[in-house]
């Protein structure tokens, strides 16, 4: 029994992380869907951002109270995890609590592991609370409506299910070692399911052990499940927001990037040397040139693919966004789900076509985010700012407003009238250039 | 102010000039387009420059060889525009040779400061806030608070000197020096409230919505009960002023720049 057990163990865990394992593959297969671009200055800086902002969650403690429940549960979760190390180790060689040799340290992970349990509990049901009693503003936007709303309870529940599955094998436990059962020698402080574990005082040996292996059996297989949800979830933010923090722009927030393919043209209408006349030089080999700006994720760069898959949906962006608090359409996180949800068509459609993009006649531009979106931001990186994982929608928002004006010249009207003073009177007001100084007139005294 | 009554002689140099005498001033003031044509910004422009004439800084304008620094035209996704427009203005300031910049305007602040430099453009660039903030430091410029003594002002942190820029305390500095009782706004420094007018909205109507960001951002003003609502930037400048009327609040609270503040503490 005990070696069948031992079997079905290790077919269970190879199948959770190889299927975690391809769906880490599809990601990266999509992220390098955008272009390249080269992040790899100020090493030391990114790693203290990283450890700051990612590992520190620097920005969560702007908010002090979901910030320090975030605080809870992402140290609870990830410390608990400590414990899946002992359970493989005990499902792949059929021993069991092998770590309890540590003695009295052991006593004391394992209690505080039941401490942390507990206030996991409490959080996650607060964060539910927050959800949906209280009902959050920022958790009601209408990009909020379906599986975004349920994918964030899903979470909530299975955090305090697999906290829960704990506890309950660890009362379980606690009962059978009290017992005195065979296998299971005194190990480990029971804190919290030392209280709780007197429910199972009637049962018999053979009732306890059943408890605590199928409560052992549901956490570990939990635990596998939850790792393969990620992919699918917003929850994916517990392993991007390292990568994500570590790539962010380190520029000032007010520095935009210049496109170099236009500082090339820029350059040469510039040369008074370059003969107008001249034919174009013959580019034979090369790529057709680049489109500016973009209106489809190929044209986005990789980081801000990453971005979309890092969103964890929280709408903090969107809750400082001057556009979104007025009553526009524009939400940056819709900006940002939006870049997700069509990554991700790509990917299937990749998928379906046997590793190639197969036209679909979509595109991110009117497919997901519409002009009245991009063109209602003020350009003010409250978003950016806001984002605890270091998140840039705006960097996408003006890269498709790069496309809407380079390459279909449909800006707005009156921001057409704007760039044509700019064009031809050097002011975005129809001035005269002349007229620059009239001011000192005003003013100077003798 | 009557020329006779002036103690002091007020110039605005320009470059060519200076060039013609073989003089490099110490800092060009770039004024912007809203500071050089704007009835409203051309008063910050005038006020600036009357402090500078007090403080003894020696500067210049470029005068009619400044050009929009192209910062409407890049937030609105004209690259092409911005690049034609900045690599004019950088031939222009390398002719001369300029090395310190001083504005008026955080957008041109910005744009100069951030985005020239990749385009051959490198200078040191401060907001007229700062360059106010260091005479004061000095010594070269003192200021009396007699005129605004506990008087309440809040400070609207413009998103290009901000979270742009990180420039949050020059501006709060100079208000304490004039004995103000600074209030803030319950958004405000990296978290302020966008005024509305910034990535090229100023020079459009906006989108549909239930109200305008200026007067959202006006009405968190209003909660602090300010006697003046001081800007740092003649964009965030109108659009206050705009919202302070929307609020028929008009008689009550002045929108006035730092520089403003400045000069009518010490008469000029
Ligand atoms: S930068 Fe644009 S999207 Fe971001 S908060 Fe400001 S207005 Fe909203
Ligand atoms: S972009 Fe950042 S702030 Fe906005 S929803 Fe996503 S994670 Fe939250």
């Amino acid at each position: 029994m005990g070696f069948i057990s031992q079997i079905l163990f290790a077919v269970v865990l190879i199948a959770g992380i190889g299927y975690f394992v391809r769906n880490i593959n599809k990601l990266r297969r999509n992220i390098k869907l955008g272009k390249p671009v080269d992040r790899s200055d100020n090493k030391a800086e990114r790693w203290r951002n990283m450890a700051l902002i990612a590992l520190g969650q620097k920005k969560m403690v702007v908010r002090p109270i979901p910030g320090l429940l975030h605080i809870i549960v992402y140290v609870g979760f990830i410390i608990i995890n400590i414990e899946v190390l002992e359970i493989v180790i005990d499902g792949l060689f059929g021993t069991h609590r092998v770590l309890s040799f540590l003695g009295g340290f052991y006593d004391f992970l394992i209690g505080s592991f039941e401490i942390l349990a507990l206030l996991v509990i409490v959080s996650v049901t607060i964060f539910w609370i927050r959800r949906n009693v209280i009902r959050l503003k920022r958790f009601w936007n209408p990009e909020m409506k379906g599986w975004p709303k349920n994918d964030a309870n899903y979470i909530l529940y299975f955090e305090a299910v697999l906290m829960l599955l704990f506890l309950t094998m660890n009362a379980a436990d606690h009962q059978l070692q009290q017992a005195g059962a065979a296998h299971y020698a005194q190990a480990g402080a029971f804190p919290v399911s030392g209280m709780i574990s007197s429910v199972f005082g009637g049962l018999d040996v053979a009732s306890l052990i059943a408890v605590e292996r199928m409560a052992w059996w549901f956490h570990i297989i939990g635990i596998l499940i939850f790792l393969n949800y990620l992919y699918f979830s917003k929850h994916l933010h517990i392993l991007l927001a390292f990568p994500n923090t570590w790539y962010a722009k380190l520029t000032p927030k007010g520095q935009f990037d210049n496109l170099e393919a236009v500082t090339k043209e820029v350059m040469l209408m510039m040369d008074p040397d370059a003969d107008p006349f001249a034919a174009p030089e013959e580019t034979e080999g090369e790529e057709e040139p680049g489109k500016f700006g973009a209106s489809d994720i190929f044209d986005l760069n990789r980081v801000q693919l990453l971005n979309a898959y890092t969103c964890t949906e929280c709408g903090r962006c969107t809750s400082e966004c001057p556009a979104n608090q007025t009553g526009k359409k524009l939400s940056p996180r819709k900006i940002m789900m939006d870049t997700r949800d069509r990554i991700e068509e790509v990917g299937k459609n990749i998928d379906a076509n046997g590793g190639k993009f197969a036209d679909d006649g979509k595109q991110l531009l009117d497919g997901y985010i519409s002009r009245e979106e991009l063109w209602a931001c003020t350009t003010c990186n409250a978003c950016v700012e806001a984002c605890p994982v270091s998140i840039d929608p705006l960097s996408i928002i003006l890269e498709m407003r790069r496309y809407l004006v380079m390459e279909e010249s449909a800006a707005p009207n009156e921001l057409n009238v704007m760039m044509g003073n700019i064009e031809n009177n050097a002011a975005p007001w129809p001035f005269n250039q002349m007229d620059r100084l009239n001011w000192k007139e005003e003013i100077e005294t003798t | 102010m009557h020329p006779l009554v002036m103690s002091e002689v007020i110039k605005v140099p320009t470059m060519a000039e200076y060039m013609g005498l073989g003089k490099v001033p110490e800092v060009l003031f770039w004024v912007g387009c809203a500071g050089s044509f704007d009835d409203r910004a051309k008063k910050i422009t005038k006020a600036f420059v009357r402090i500078l004439n007090k403080a003894g800084v020696d500067f210049a304008v470029l005068g009619t060889e400044e050009s929009c620094t192209g910062d409407p035209a890049k937030r609105a996704g004209n690259e092409f525009l911005f690049q034609m427009q900045a690599v004019t203005n950088i031939e222009v300031l390398n002719g001369y040779e300029i090395k310190k910049i001083v504005t008026t305007c955080p957008h041109c602040f910005n744009t100069l400061k951030n985005e020239y430099p990749s385009l051959g453009g490198k200078y040191e660039v401060i907001h007229h806030t700062q360059l106010l903030r260091s005479l004061l430091d000095e010594g070269r410029l003192t200021i009396e608070g007699g005129k605004f003594k506990g008087k309440r002002i809040t400070f609207h942190d413009p998103c290009y000197l901000g979270r742009a820029n990180n420039v949050y305390e020059a501006p709060r500095e100079l208000i304490r020096k004039l004995d103000a009782e600074l209030v803030e706004m319950k958004s405000c420094r990296s978290r302020g409230l966008c005024c509305g007018a910034g990535g090229a909205q100023m020079f459009k109507e906006p989108e549909k919505g239930d109200m305008d960001v200026n007067v959202k951002r006006t009405e968190q003003a209003l909660e602090t009960a300010p006697e003046i609502i001081a800007a740092g930037c003649p964009f965030c400048n109108t659009m206050m002023t705009d919202g302070v009327k929307a609020k028929e609040k008009e008689n009550s609270i002045a929108v006035m720049d730092v520089a403003e503040l400045i000069a009518a503490a010490e008469d000029l």
